[in-house]
């Protein structure tokens, strides 16, 4: 690990404007970021301290949804009596992630933060276009069952890794932040994570200095909510496809869809296509693979990934089964 | 081997660790010293050690440390506190589980510098004088355990996963996310435990140890 001075913020406005130093890294949890600083994927100069900000709290909004500060513990979230009740696709998402002692540390906001697990990304002896910039993919043509088939480009193909922000995405969470100067706003999911394009080494849409301070839910969309990942093996591994949808079904018609994708893609996917798609269709095996069919128009494999194709279809259909058996 | 012959050996190899932690400090903070001043062009601040006081196992330590320190190293090196084990040092095998303030967590991916004032629990801190943990007798009854490297952060998630499940917290495997106590079953025991990794194999014997401390029928 490369040396690092270690500030703790005394409060959220002292903790945006020394973020927006050169070389400055807010620390959270630090499950992440520490494991990336072992292996100086990361290298910060200075590390900011947020742990000791009121950012702690789940709260309820006016309009009947949750404002979930930045510093919730990914265990406290999941656990949380009207999480459960009113957003069962996020607490099983949060579940589905990492291990006990990690959700335990593991905060709201640097889990939207979290870097790929690229092992090519994680290796600094290989090149790699998101660690460094113009040194060439290694993934492509390389070793690539976990990357994405969707949403990628020439330079990157990298997956995003988080199961809640799976949840986030099919839920229209709006992510709130501060900056240096004090200025906030509400960043929608849909616009938060970047797709690589030319640049993979931005993955989000925070500017320098600028720090997640709450995600917001909006009342729950009506329907039964359900996430299901699958994995190489049952528990403590990342997706290689995971689908969080929220389905609403009367009388055996599905009245209204939201889907995203985990695994498939460098950010949590939607397609509005495929949810427009089965609005007003039937609950039977045609819709849903039609559904899938426009999820998946786009989709690309590279090799060692080329099964995430049948496997996102299949994943799905089972998933849309489940979500309209009533 | 005779049994003194074997309490010999285990005395000598507790002083060894003890007096090669001490060693091993000096050997650290000497290298770690010169490549600092060699690799930063700005070194000044970067050397500053950080004072931290961590209250471990109810006792109070104060500390001066290189902020890169790990929670794991911390007590390893610094406070001579041996049982938790460093396995892969990047939260994938659960070797290393502490309670920070009551809660499992990896002491190898957070720094001490992060927790001052905090109180954590390790594995020297479970029994009540020479009175073992209930799950350290049952881990013990149940052979919940082979070469044993891993079984100090299996039982400190233990205790971590027993209060977490008294409190009502659910699993991914809990079918009703509704209901304020899930029971724990054996499927959820081993869900629970999923962020501790036994290369002995030594799982259904672990989970024994549980069920038993937990009050379950076997």
């Amino acid at each position: 690990m490369r040396a690092f001075t270690f500030e703790r913020a005394g409060s959220i406005g002292q903790a945006a404007v020394s973020a927006a130093k050169p070389g400055a890294k807010v620390i959270a949890g630090g499950t992440n970021l520490l494991d990336l600083m072992k292996l100086q994927v990361e290298t910060p100069s200075q590390l900011i301290d947020i742990n000791r900000l009121p950012l702690d709290k789940i709260e309820d909004t006016q309009v009947g949804g949750l404002r979930i500060g930045a510093l919730v513990r990914n265990s406290d979230l999941a656990a949380d009596q009207r999480v459960r009740v009113r957003y069962g696709v996020l607490s099983r998402a949060l579940l589905a992630g990492a291990s006990p002692q990690l959700r335990n540390k593991a905060t709201t906001g640097g889990n939207l933060l979290q870097r790929t697990r690229c092992s090519y990304f994680y290796d600094i002896t290989i090149p790699c276009n998101k660690r460094s910039p113009g040194s060439g993919c290694s993934a492509l043509g390389g070793f690539n069952r976990m990357h994405a088939i969707l949403g990628a480009s020439d330079q990157c193909i990298a997956t995003n890794p988080s199961d809640m922000a799976v949840a986030l995405r099919v839920l229209d969470a709006e992510i709130e932040t501060v900056d240096a100067a004090g200025n906030t706003r509400a960043i929608p999911i849909a616009d938060f994570h970047r797709l690589p394009g030319q640049t993979p080494q931005i993955e989000t849409a925070l500017r320098p200095g600028e720090i997640i301070t709450a995600v917001v839910l909006p009342p729950p969309p009506p329907g039964v909510q359900l996430y299901r990942k699958v994995r190489d093996r049952a528990s403590y591994a990342f997706a290689l496809v995971s689908v969080a949808a929220v389905v609403e079904t009367v009388g055996g018609r599905i009245r209204s869809a939201r889907l995203a994708f985990g695994g498939l893609a460098p950010k949590p996917w939607r397609v509005p296509g495929a949810e427009e798609h089965l609005v007003g269709s039937a609950a039977t095996a045609s819709s849903f693979d039609a559904a899938a069919t426009t999820v998946l128009t786009n989709a690309a494999g590279h090799g060692g990934n080329d099964f995430k194709i049948p496997l996102a279809r299949r994943t799905l259909h089972a998933a849309l089964t489940a979500v309209t058996r009533t | 081997m005779d049994e003194d012959t074997i309490i010999r050996v285990q005395v000598t190899r507790r002083a060894m660790l003890e007096a090669g932690t001490a060693a091993a400090a000096i050997l650290v903070t000497g290298f770690a010293q010169t490549t600092q001043a060699a690799s930063l062009p700005d070194a000044e601040g970067s050397l500053t050690q950080m004072a931290v006081t961590l209250q471990v196992n109810g006792h109070g330590h104060s500390l001066n440390l290189d902020p890169r320190t790990t929670l794991l190293d911390a007590l390893r090196e610094h406070l001579a506190l041996t049982g938790s084990k460093k396995g892969c040092d990047h939260g994938q095998c659960g070797a290393c589980t502490v309670l920070l303030e009551g809660r499992r967590i990896n002491s190898c991916l957070t720094l001490a510098v992060l927790h001052d004032g905090h109180a954590i629990t390790t594995i020297e801190g479970l029994a009540d004088g020479a009175a073992l943990h209930p799950l350290q007798a049952a881990f013990v009854e149940h052979d919940g355990f082979q070469c044993g490297y891993c079984t100090s952060g299996q039982i400190c998630s233990a205790a971590g996963m027993l209060s977490e499940s008294r409190a009502g917290m659910p699993s991914y495997v809990t079918a009703d996310l509704a209901e304020a106590q899930p029971a724990l079953t054996d499927v959820e025991i081993r869900e629970r435990m999923s962020g501790n990794i036994c290369r002995c194999g030594a799982y259904p014997n672990i989970v024994a140890a549980i069920r038993q401390t937990a009050g379950l029928p076997s």
